[in-house]
């Protein structure tokens, strides 16, 4: 089954983008289907419950209703960011 | 392809400001002043950036990305501004930490999700020192303009 992470920036119109963009291509090469949604940081709680993973690109600190989170903001700068694609593959993984 | 429309006069090279909302009221009031977004563009970016702030850490000279509703943008462009003193943004990451901004790319976008290759783009340079110090280091407008250009669109 396809697995869904839902990806949240402040907007949920740019920084998401990029990062969803990033995930999606990984994960495709890691032979791993995976569906991405973009939304807003402040509408994350009201959504994440029905998501395999949560990624973000700013800071959240709210309820996710025990769905795994990961910060994203590597994938932006570059710094870290195969091991936060690694740490994203091992968390859809272990949910499997 | 999603080509976007880069205006000449939105890019602004060696500029002094001494913090992070006088960087966006200025931006915010060209973009306004040239018709590619609403009034409330300016409000709005100055709410987001104390919620949801825009620098993001980097080694120096680091960048600052801030936006705003895609309904309160009229025309999708970039607006773009170097500083001769690095001004405080907040990280985007760590809110409570701070980022010494050198070049600020405003990023006007009327429709959510759209424009990936110019934002990967943006993100290019985001990921190299390189690239950002060339930014900073040109010696005139037109220079910036053209390396921007370069970078974004590969146009010469």
């Amino acid at each position: 089954m396809s697995k869904k992470i839902l990806v949240a920036c402040g907007n949920g119109i740019a920084t998401s983008t990029v990062v969803a963009t990033k995930i999606k291509k990984y994960l495709a090469e890691e032979g791993i289907d995976a569906e991405t949604t973009q939304t807003r940081l402040t509408e994350v709680t009201g959504k994440v419950a029905s998501y395999d993973l949560l990624v973000t690109t700013g800071q959240f600190s709210g309820q996710t209703h025990g769905v795994p989170y990961v910060l994203g903001m590597s994938l932006l700068t570059g710094i870290g960011a195969d091991e936060t694609l690694k740490k994203i593959k091992e968390v859809l993984m272990q949910n499997s | 392809m999603e080509q976007i429309n880069l205006d000449d006069r939105l890019f602004f090279r060696n500029c002094s400001f001494n913090s992070s909302n006088e960087v966006e009221s200025f931006l915010s009031d060209q973009l306004f002043k040239y018709g590619y977004v609403k009034k409330e563009y300016k409000n709005a970016i100055l709410k987001r950036e104390k919620e949801f702030p825009t620098g993001l850490p980097s080694s120096s000279p680091a960048i600052a990305i801030p936006h705003a509703d895609t309904n309160l943008v009229n025309k999708t462009t970039i607006a773009v501004l170097t500083l001769d003193k690095a001004v405080t943004f907040k990280n985007m990451a760590v809110i409570n930490e701070n980022v010494d901004v050198q070049i600020v790319i405003m990023l006007a976008l009327s429709e959510p999700h759209s424009q990936v290759e110019m934002l990967q783009k943006i993100v290019e340079i985001v990921q190299s020192e390189n690239l950002r110090r060339k930014i900073c280091n040109t010696n005139s407008n037109q220079e910036l303009i053209s390396l921007i250009k370069k970078e974004l669109q590969g146009e010469i």
